[in-house]
């Protein structure tokens, strides 16, 4: 069952690189971070590449296959041709560190702009009440398994670096999303998330979530109802009075 | 040797998984500097494959949980080598440690009226684990991941750095712990830092600090078919034997049943023990649900005697008994192999775990989710149609670093703690599923608390790093390099993966186990001659040829003790030897390293005999099972 696959890797650091050619067996039911493993014991001993799991739930392992974002764990190779050469290549949206490697910290910094859960004061560990079918929207969006893959495809910060700076990414206006559709989050998370985290940049063209491995609709359940909740407050005139009087204190 | 990059901190904590992050919120929460240091990228760790749940006694399902039940099952589970003070005081600060949670932003599974859901699971006697899905070590990470960020912003707030008084270290590997002799104590040891490398650039880093946190996971990269990533390459349990602490219970090695064995690539990647907590059933080549014939006499009343009566466990608790599916997992794993064994198995050598056949594929795919998606996805497989194949897969190691059981101290080394699967004692022989997750924070909750009080009563008196030690660590973890080309680690790795699955697996033989210490020594020989190219720069060979002799060390302990405990218990089955002994549960083995530093020493202890008002809590009957006759308590007058 097994036979030769033609692999292209990308090899280098963050001064220079290039595709690299290798022959490597397959065997039945392997994924291509086994290949990348092979070429580690066998022909490329220094191939840097990030992974822990190897069975999609850490979201260590991604990178670019043929250009499109995968997981290297989770992308079996019955899923090409034999005589293909499958490509692989860094993420494009972060800087490379060495070979399949990047540096994903614009990430943590973004993670560390989201106010954290904020509970209702006075309320006690073991007191927490909720119903299934509310806590349902927000378990969703805590499915993420924090691959970056979302930030990595989105194309406000894939073909312009500058965005980086005003848009936090799919990943983290889900996260404001989350808290703000939990049950018992009482701070306000709307204004910020069109202010601070760019909310506005996306145009949802879904390629986060046609991307996600978890499957998480992130443009549809996230940030739609999120623009909604942003537009409403905007147009609603009382909210707006509101705002203008608060403003003018 | 050049300058090596230092930081000062009051508490280092080692492996950034459950344990970890909750004795750094703890630490930090005391008013502690604290760093976290940790091999992968934050918030990767192991814990996140856990899935089925965590075990605390809430009594949320069935109101008569508490916490004594949870002890007498752990204690049960663990065939009562546990350190039953350990076990009493999981049992007893695990729902705070659930609760406190919520605090934090986990959102669990709900009950009816609104509280967190409970699920039934091996071993224990009422469905007690808090869940989401079959995804709950995720949401434990990232609650935890999440609160140190939230103590981080506290800190921009206050100090204009987010850094000031909690810091992740990420993608660096402690090789060394950094001591000084104590002057207390005649060969004891006092910690005053670690050293370390940056994966991604290869340079070295010293942290000091008068107390390190051990919570580093366990030792399963040293077996070939296991669950565990990369990272569990036994690195805390290594590095406390070489500061001089002692490791205790390490022939108690977990095999999960059900592992994935098919296609080759995944095999040993964890199935959950929910998808038979939910009504999945094992059957065997012929159709047969084999488990019926495998209860031991120890759990005879307390498991069905028919299909029916299993079944109607399920939706009725309270007046049958539960399937045999549900024994311990040390149980379960060796019917599976006696199964296999005898012809009775699947094409790839495994069983059937069946659930398509017991639930609504809707159900199956909203209560076992991630299983669905894994199925699917790496074997092509459906499990809402068809059964799934599985067999035993490496796990958990009970065994551990020898701990303080109230303060998570390592006696021998002052400053040292460790919590979590690096800890030994809180399992005893056999862990239950949904104790590991509780078990991470009720004892790194304490480790981090009384790191911090160490720290305090400390005060100034703390000592400098030893120069000599840092240049003798540099050179040890250069030496890769100088042997270009000499045996490939890679190489070496397999043949240990290989040995320890062959030799000293699931069922042990005497000279199967002095002939993995044959190869073990060989093996020690060729990875001190482990050659590396490239640079050091982001080097996975480099970073394998230093994560042997953590291996090889474990490995050496493993078989050691096996070889030396001559009965079968828990997650240790001697085919020469196959009863449980009450003489051997009075013997812990402690294993330390030899004055020539490349050996094991095998030391005899004996446990602390369990308070009289924790063993009033079983059936005298029950517990002549597991004591020797000296150790029963007196029979009461009057009594029948």
């Amino acid at each position: 069952m097994s036979y030769k696959a033609n692999f292209r890797v990308w090899r280098g650091d963050v001064d220079s690189g290039e595709l690299r050619d290798y022959t490597v067996e397959v065997n039945e039911g392997e994924v291509v971070l086994d290949i990348i493993h092979r070429l580690q014991a066998t022909q490329a001993p220094d191939l840097a590449v990030r992974w822990n799991c190897k069975a999609g739930k850490c979201g260590s392992c991604s990178a670019e296959i043929n250009g499109r974002p995968r997981l290297l764990c989770m992308t079996r190779m019955s899923t090409f041709s034999q005589e293909e050469t499958i490509t692989v290549t860094p993420m494009r949206t972060f800087p490379v560190i060495r070979d399949l490697v990047t540096d994903v910290s614009f990430n943590y910094a973004k993670a560390r702009k989201v106010p954290s859960f904020t509970p209702p004061e006075g309320l006690k560990a073991g007191e927490y009440r909720m119903q299934q079918v509310d806590v349902e929207r927000s378990q969703e969006f805590r499915k993420c398994i924090e691959c970056y893959l979302c930030q990595n495809t989105c194309h406000v910060i894939r073909d312009f670096e500058d965005n980086k700076e005003a848009f936090s990414g799919p990943r983290y206006l889900m996260r404001i999303a989350e808290l703000d559709m939990h049950p018992l989050d009482v701070a306000d998370r709307q204004k910020a998330a069109q202010d601070e985290h760019g909310l506005g940049y996306c145009n949802i063209t879904k390629c986060c979530t046609e991307v996600c491995p978890e499957h998480i609709k992130i443009t549809d359940n996230a940030l739609i109802p999120m623009k909604e909740r942003v537009a409403d407050r905007k147009y609603d005139p009382i909210v707006w009075l509101g705002d203008k009087i608060r403003r003018r204190k | 040797m050049s300058e090596v990059e230092r930081h000062s901190y009051d508490v280092v904590v080692i492996g950034a998984g459950g344990a970890g992050l909750r004795a750094a919120i703890e630490a930090r929460s005391q008013g502690m500097r604290t760093a976290v240091v940790c091999k992968s990228l934050f918030g990767k760790a192991h814990t996140v494959m856990a899935e089925g749940g965590i075990a605390a006694s809430m009594g949320n399902v069935n109101s008569n949980d508490n916490w004594q039940v949870h002890f007498r099952d752990t204690m049960r589970g663990g065939k009562f080598l546990n350190y039953w003070r350990m076990a009493e005081l999981h049992a007893q600060e695990a729902p705070d440690r659930v609760w406190e949670l919520e605090t934090w932003g986990a959102l669990f599974d709900r009950t009816g009226d609104g509280r967190i859901s409970q699920r039934n699971f091996g071993g224990h006697e009422y469905p007690r684990l808090a869940h989401v899905g079959d995804r709950t070590g995720l949401e434990l990470i990232r609650t935890l991941q999440q609160k140190i960020v939230a103590l981080q912003q506290e800190d921009e707030q206050e100090f204009g750095d987010p850094e000031a008084r909690l810091k992740v270290f990420q993608e660096a590997t402690v090789t060394r712990l950094l001591t000084v002799p104590d002057s207390g104590s005649e060969d004891g040891a006092r910690i005053t830092g670690a050293f370390g490398y940056w994966r991604e650039s290869g340079r070295f880093v010293v942290f000091e600090a008068p107390a390190v946190v051990l919570a580093t996971g366990g030792i399963g990269k040293s077996f070939k078919v296991t669950s565990n990533s990369w990272e569990y390459t036994g690195d805390g349990q290594a590095l406390a034997l070489l500061a001089g602490a002692s490791l205790i219970n390490m022939e108690f090695v977990q095999f999960h049943p059900t592992g994935m064995v098919w296609p080759p690539s995944v095999k040993g990647i964890l199935v959950t023990e929910s998808v038979r907590g939910d009504g999945g059933v094992l059957r065997n080549s012929e159709g047969k649900r084999f488990m019926f014939d495998y209860i031991p006499d120890v759990f005879k009343e307390k498991y069905a005697k028919s299909e029916e009566e299993g079944d109607r466990w399920y939706t009725d608790p309270d007046n049958n008994r539960r399937p045999p599916e549900l024994l311990p997992r040390d149980e379960v794993a060796r019917a599976i192999n006696a199964e296999v064994k005898e012809g009775r198995g699947t094409p790839h050598g495994g069983v059937y775990l069946d659930v398509s056949s017991r639930l609504p594929a809707d159900v199956i795919r909203r209560k076992l989710p991630s299983m669905h998606h894994q199925f699917k996805e790496l074997a092509d497989v459906d499990i809402t149609a068809e059964p799934m194949e599985v067999g035993p897969t490496c796990h958990y190691v009970m065994g551990g670093i020898e701990v303080d059981p109230d303060t998570a101290a390592t006696p021998g080394v002052l400053g040292l703690y460790a919590a979590g699967e690096v800890a030994g004692g809180m399992h005893g022989s056999n862990r239950l599923g949904g104790n590991s997750l509780s078990d991470l924070l009720v004892f790194g909750r304490r480790a981090g608390l009384y790191a911090a009080e160490y720290v305090t009563e400390l005060g100034d008196a703390r000592r400098d790093v030893d120069q000599g030690q840092i240049d003798e660590a540099a050179a040890e973890a250069v030496a890769p390099f100088a042997n270009e080309g000499a045996e490939n680690p890679y190489s070496v790795h397999q043949e240990l993966q290989q040995t320890m699955n062959d030799l000293v697996g699931i069922i042990r033989r005497e000279g199967e186990m002095a002939e993995a210490l044959t190869r073990l020594e060989e093996l020690k020989a060729r990875a001190a001659k482990a050659g590396v190219e490239g640079h050091r720069q982001y080097n996975p060979g480099w970073h394998l040829a230093l994560d042997l002799r953590n291996m090889l060390l474990v490995s050496e302990c493993i078989a050691k003790a096996a070889l030396e405990r001559e009965e079968s218990r828990g997650g240790h089955t001697r085919e020469d030897h196959p009863g449980m002994s009450a003489d051997w549960r009075k013997v812990v083995l402690a294993c330390a390293l030899a004055a020539d530093d490349g050996h094991i020493d095998l030391v005899r202890r004996s446990p602390e005999p369990m308070r009289a008002d924790l063993l009033a809590l079983f059936d005298r009957d029950e517990l002549k099972k597991y004591l020797t006759d000296a150790e029963l308590p007196a029979e009461e007058e009057g009594s029948d």
